[in-house]
């Protein structure tokens, strides 16, 4: 069984990290999984860097840059996951554009991922039909979970074509937005998470895009599983305090 | 049907396709689902030709060159596309789809610029279409291009910088599709036959007005049907594909594209994507691409700003792949020193993208008889400050 599965088996409100790996520095990737496992995160997702990163807003394209300037690239981040591997339990997603997977060659990419103690993969620009004509045998092979994204716009009928692709869990877009934009979080989403929770889908749901404190975190949990946090986490990160600085905005978002 | 346009899914052989992030699924489901009923619409047509009669100026002339013939030792004819209202074939597809953007109720179009041609073109057409406009330029582009900026801003278009990556043409496109995630009431006018389909299919039938003039014009001067050649330059590739489309399926007319080499194919200034690239994905499209080991796209490097595209469209990627269109490539020098020539024994001054379809006429060896058709995509004056840079260099 995929510990992704085992996590949703036990209660609600799972608080899920997104970071760019390689960033700030190229060897802060380790230690960030290690103090956001201490600090009871529930499922950490590691963004790969990438030169062009359509969905991504202004947060996570600087720490993208700077994280390629580091030197980040597949092969480091499955080294530096495979020296941390026995000590962590949290589930790990990664997530990466569709070209890296590609280039990198998909069957080794997935063989590397495996090894790398990664659970599941987020490749936003890979189109349903491609995923399942091409990669979905690939997975299983493997035992990795592909998770897809809705967002507002999607109707439902797609939705719940998404929601029996995705593994693991439904990746909810709460804002018809790039990432870290932020904007009226407490009106318009919620509309959508009604309709999402109407649809009585059989796979947790993780509301990501925009969520950045306590009270938006609250709300994404009232109405899924819980929240996925990215561009207000990377942008809390201090270089010169890496541990100080995840323990004070986890403690932000939970206590 | 045409074997290399007619599209399974928005593939053409191994390359197209819809690498989109779900946000943008449902701006690419009004486009699929719409496009073909609009756009092949007899009344709509009407509206696209008569715009382009009435206020682009087309068809442009079939030039015969005296002189470049001679020299070439060929029969050498000059699609006058610098011809067109605005400097370039652009226009074409500016019109079609603001028209196209028009039908769909749209108010506001957004598009992305290099050197400021396709920004020009669009800001153009909304002015004519009252339409709002927004235009994406990196912002090292920005710098280069000032008169061109200055003339989208007196067209009423406002500019936003794009201020990522290497701050060109790629960056543009990727603000402009960030910005349409936002804000999924705008239409995305882009500029050439890249992007996600069915982008590359729209441009290239706004474009193929090119070649069915090229046919026309032939038949009334030469009695012919078809060429022996036909070259142009390839930066994405959209006057290029519009140059072929009718000759496509016409296996004895070689088709030849022309790439920048830059400073040498093998130095890391270059936009030789058939050259440096590989199978890749590039603003929503798999194609060929110039990227490292891991898939990071490659910055490239041209003189000229039209082809300094890290990619080429994926119909373009289907015809190297297949052989169908011959790939070539020229240096900046090439470029100038081609530039130069026309400009004194024709008495035309070329975009340095263009000059690059010129350049490649050295290293052909054409025969007496052959009939040569050189796709003259845009005009130089954006170029000067260039061309003075090097005057000394080339001036006999």
């Amino acid at each position: 069984m995929n510990i992704i599965d085992h996590l949703f088996k036990k209660g609600k409100n799972k608080l899920s990290i997104y970071f760019t790996a390689g960033y700030p520095k190229l060897n802060s990737t380790k230690k960030i999984i290690q103090i956001l496992q201490q600090s009871k995160v529930n499922l950490i997702e590691i963004g790969l860097p990438y030169s062009d990163p359509m969905a991504d807003g202004l947060i996570i394209q600087k720490s993208n840059k700077k994280a390629l300037k580091n030197g980040m690239n597949p092969d480091q981040l499955f080294s530096q996951l495979q020296l941390i591997q026995n000590e962590i339990q949290v589930p790990l997603i990664l997530m990466g554009y569709y070209n890296q997977f590609l280039k990198f060659g998909e069957e080794s990419f997935l063989n590397c991922c495996k090894k790398s103690g990664i659970s599941g993969l987020i490749f936003p620009d890979l189109p349903l039909e491609i995923y399942k004509e091409k990669y979905q045998k690939l997975f299983e092979k493997y035992e990795l979970y592909f998770i897809c994204l809705v967002t507002s716009q999607t109707p439902d009928n797609r939705i719940l074509l998404l929601s029996n692709i995705s593994k693991g869990f439904l990746y909810v877009v709460s804002s018809i937005s790039t990432t870290g934009q932020n904007k009226d979080f407490e009106t318009d989403p919620l509309i959508f998470l009604n309709r999402i929770n109407n649809l009585n889908l059989s796979i947790p749901t993780l509301v990501g895009f925009g969520i950045a404190n306590k009270n938006s975190f609250n709300l994404a949990c009232q109405y899924a599983n819980g929240g996925i946090i990215g561009s207000a986490f990377i942008q809390s990160l201090d270089e010169n305090d890496l541990e100080g600085s995840i323990h004070r905005f986890i403690a932000s978002i939970l206590y | 049907m045409n074997s290399y346009l007619d599209d399974k899914n928005g593939f053409y052989g191994d390359f197209g396709g819809t690498f989109i992030p779900e946000i943008l699924w449902i701006n690419f489901k009004e486009l699929k689902d719409s496009y073909e009923s609009i756009i092949l619409d007899p009344s709509f047509n009407k509206k696209f030709e008569s715009l382009l009669n009435n206020y682009v100026g087309r068809p442009t002339p079939l030039f015969y060159c005296n002189e470049l013939s001679k020299k070439y030792k060929t029969n050498i004819y000059l699609k006058r596309e610098d011809l067109n209202h605005t400097g370039s074939h652009k226009i074409n597809n500016t019109i079609g789809q603001a028209l196209f953007a028009k039908q769909l109720g749209k108010k506001k179009i957004i598009a992305e610029t290099g050197a400021g041609q396709h920004g020009i073109a669009t800001a153009t057409v909304c002015s004519l279409l009252s339409l709002e406009c927004i235009i994406f330029m990196g912002e090292t582009d920005i710098l280069r291009q000032a008169i061109n900026v200055s003339k989208m801003k007196m067209l009423g278009a406002k500019i936003i910088p794009a201020t990522t990556g290497n701050k060109t043409l790629k960056d543009a496109i990727n603000e402009a599709l960030r910005y349409w995630i936002n804000h999924p009431e705008c239409y995305y006018l882009i500029g050439s036959v890249v992007g996600p389909h069915p982008y590359p299919k729209i441009v290239a039938y706004f474009q193929s007005i090119i070649s069915k003039e090229i046919k026309k014009q032939l038949q009334e001067k030469k009695g012919i049907t078809q060429p022996n050649y036909i070259i142009t330059c390839i930066g994405g590739g959209s006057n290029s594909i519009g140059a072929f489309y009718h000759f496509l399926e016409n296996a004895s007319v070689k088709l030849i594209a022309v790439e920048s080499a830059g400073l040498g194919i093998y130095t890391n200034k270059t936009a030789a994507t058939t050259i440096q690239g590989s199978k890749g994905v590039i603003h929503g499209s798999l194609t060929f691409v110039m990227q490292d080991k891991y898939g990071q796209i490659i910055d490239p490097y041209s003189i000229s700003a039209g082809m300094d595209y890290p990619g080429i469209g994926p119909m373009h990627a289907n015809l190297f792949h297949t052989q169908r269109v011959k790939f070539f490539n020229v240096t900046d020098n090439d470029v100038l020193q081609a530039a130069y020539e026309i400009s004194q024994i024709e008495g035309i001054i070329p975009a340095l993208e263009s000059a690059h379809a010129l350049a490649i006429l050295p290293k052909i060896s054409f025969k007496k008889e052959d009939i040569v058709v050189i796709n003259l995509s845009g005009r130089g004056d954006k170029d000067l400050k260039n061309y003075i840079r090097h005057l000394n260099q080339f001036l006999k």
